[in-house]
């Protein structure tokens, strides 16, 4: 902030003044947005409790206890601080598989989000630069998996090859590239007819030397944008096929997984189901919020 | 017009076979079949057997046609699972599954149109910073958990409704619910950014110069424009609707398709699943055509393109 409030000031001993540049302006904008600081606070905060999850958590995630099954969090009548928010139907501390469990969805949510990106840029890319059929082929191939119902396609398919980490990673990301194939066709198309790829064309560039070199720097940050919010998408579609049972299996500690093994006891022990749910919930929201800061902050036009 | 419409359709019935063959490559080689008809540890012998009854042993493209002039006629084949024919199967599931996406709908239609309009109307002003907080959440919220929750809330804390079945009208009022509130967030940032868009138009202008003012300004001029995009998105959202039955009737124990998708999968009923995909596919797409030719009724600039 207070490098733009100088420059008035400055510009009466200085001859030539130059505007801020974007990346001033960007950050300026960041720094009043405060859904974006939100957003990537807990985003941060978040990563740090998945990198560091074995320092934080009181005890193992699968250490089974029987004495100590369906304790109740600390605040309900019966709860103890050796397990702050109680343990499940086996006696595992919740707040430890809690815990990890933003190590699954992290890393799903990073690993698909990144796969989605790889399809939907390179189709989008290829589709906005020459046109053509090549357009066509992309835009029906949209068209096609844009009619495919997602959830169900990707609880057959990870049911029927055998769920994994892996399995799960890679279904989640080639079912979610549609929005990376939107957004990067059309800004492509855009940048394409501009001045400067023109002369890149003119002195002699190749195609790929353009879409390299002129095309994709100048869809980063549209790129980032979409990624903040597919990663948010992805994290939910983990959890929705873990809590139907064709997703992470047990005893990994999905939060999805766990809402579903906590639904046996919802009429009496409802936080194993509110807390996992809860931990999703803000995780989510902090992708979202900063993928909403960054699209206002590097292309405020966009913004409603 | 006409020219647009063919072309739309000519395109949906191209998609729709391009979905019968991915709904029916990707199932039938992501698995064996055979295997999920016998199960992993049965005898090859046994594997073998099936294979020849079932007809699996011919090639994989002469078992697409197959299946695809069967579907063309009406022959879903049979489930493997419930011993049935999967026509009868969804048949008797799918008036459930329709009341339910209606219902859903009418849920979305009921809160997001004021709430949009709302925002638009008193933009910058806490009401509208409300009702994007709200989308910003209702958009991060899994639907299954906000199920669960309403289950606590309003089965078991508050007991209103009922927590599971489809016999009576109050069974619905959770599910519908649950479904309808993850299209709130899309329709209602496009009812308040058309709103604001048309509140700022020109003929509004004219018409509050002509002496218009208030309700008769909202009504008369401004929403009926508004709503037109709304009008199509909704399309979408009825087909996407029928696409999340399987979580919401999976948690209310609603029997519809939704359920029996989920049910197939976890029993490897692979006809049964292949059609649902194709069907839900289906249902998107004639949704999406509907809503292409109603965009193309309303405004005239997208059939001369």
């Amino acid at each position: 902030m207070s490098r733009i409030l100088k420059h008035p000031a400055q510009s009466v001993n200085t001859v030539e003044q130059l505007p801020p540049s974007p990346g001033q302006l960007a950050r300026t904008r960041a720094w009043s947005h405060r859904g974006f600081q939100i957003g990537t606070g807990i985003l941060i905060l978040l990563i740090l409790v998945a990198i560091f999850a074995p320092y934080l958590a009181p005890h193992h995630p699968f250490q089974q206890s029987l004495p100590n099954r369906l304790l109740p969090p600390v605040w309900v009548e019966g709860g103890n601080w050796t397990y702050p928010l109680g343990t499940d139907q086996v006696g595992r501390d919740y707040l430890s598989r809690l815990i990890y469990g933003t190590r699954v969805s992290i890393t799903i949510g990073l690993s698909a989000a990144t796969i989605g990106l790889l399809i939907g840029v390179t189709l989008g890319v290829l589709a906005g630069y020459f046109g053509g059929w090549v357009d066509h082929a992309v835009s029906f191939l949209l068209t096609t998996q844009l009619a495919l119902p997602g959830l169900l396609l990707a609880m057959a398919l990870v049911f029927f090859i055998g769920p994994s980490l892996i399995v799960v990673i890679c279904i989640i990301g080639v079912l979610h590239w549609t929005y990376f194939l939107v957004v990067t066709r059309s800004a492509t198309q855009h940048i394409r007819s501009l001045d400067f790829v023109a002369a890149a064309r003119a002195s002699g560039a190749s195609s790929r030397q353009i879409i390299w070199h002129e095309i994709l720097p100048n869809l980063s940050s549209k790129i980032i944008v979409i990624f903040t919010f597919e990663l948010g998408i992805a994290i939910l579609a983990e959890a929705s096929l873990s809590f139907l049972g064709v997703g992470i299996q047990a005893p990994t500690p999905s939060w999805g997984l766990m809402i579903a093994e906590g639904k046996e006891a919802i009429f009496y022990r409802p936080w194993l189901v509110v807390l996992p749910g809860m931990f999703l919930f803000v995780l989510v929201i902090g992708a979202n919020l900063m993928g909403d800061g960054l699209r206002d902050i590097t292309s405020p036009e966009e913004k409603s | 017009m006409l020219n647009y419409i063919l072309q739309r359709v000519g395109l949906a019935i191209a998609v729709a076979f391009t979905v019968s063959l991915a709904a029916f490559l990707l199932l039938n080689i992501a698995t064996d079949p055979a295997y999920a008809i016998a199960g992993e540890e049965a005898d090859p012998e046994v594997i073998e057997q099936i294979r020849i009854r079932y007809g699996l042993d011919r090639p994989l493209w002469v078992r697409y046609l197959d299946w695809l002039t069967g579907v063309l006629r009406g022959d879903f084949g049979v489930s493997y699972y419930w011993n049935k024919p999967v026509a009868t199967l969804v048949a008797e599931r799918v008036g459930t599954t329709l009341t339910l996406a209606f219902s859903a709908l009418f849920v979305t239609i009921a809160i997001a149109i004021p709430l949009g309009a709302a925002a638009a109307l008193n933009r910058n002003t806490w009401v509208d910073r409300l009702a994007l907080w709200l989308a910003v959440s209702a958009q991060a919220v899994p639907n299954f958990w906000l199920g669960l929750i309403l289950i606590i809330l309003f089965a078991v804390m508050i007991p209103i409704f009922p927590v599971s079945g489809d016999h009576t009208w109050l069974h619905f009022v959770l599910p519908a619910f649950v479904l309808g509130a993850s299209s709130v967030p899309p329709v209602m940032r496009l009812m308040r950014t058309g709103l604001i868009e048309v509140m700022g138009s020109d003929y509004i202008r004219t018409a509050r110069a002509k002496g218009y003012r208030g309700q008769t300004l909202l009504l008369r001029h401004a929403l009926r424009n508004a709503l037109l995009p709304v009008v199509s998105v909704l399309a979408v959202q009825l087909g996407q609707k029928v696409g999340g039955s399987v979580i919401t009737e999976s948690i209310f124990a609603i029997n519809g398709l939704g359920r029996l998708a989920l049910q197939s999968i976890l029993g490897a009923d692979i006809p049964t699943v292949q059609i649902l995909i194709f069907l839900f596919a289906l249902v998107f797409v004639a949704m999406n055509l509907l809503a292409d030719i109603l965009n193309a009724a309303l405004d005239p600039r997208i059939r001369i393109r």
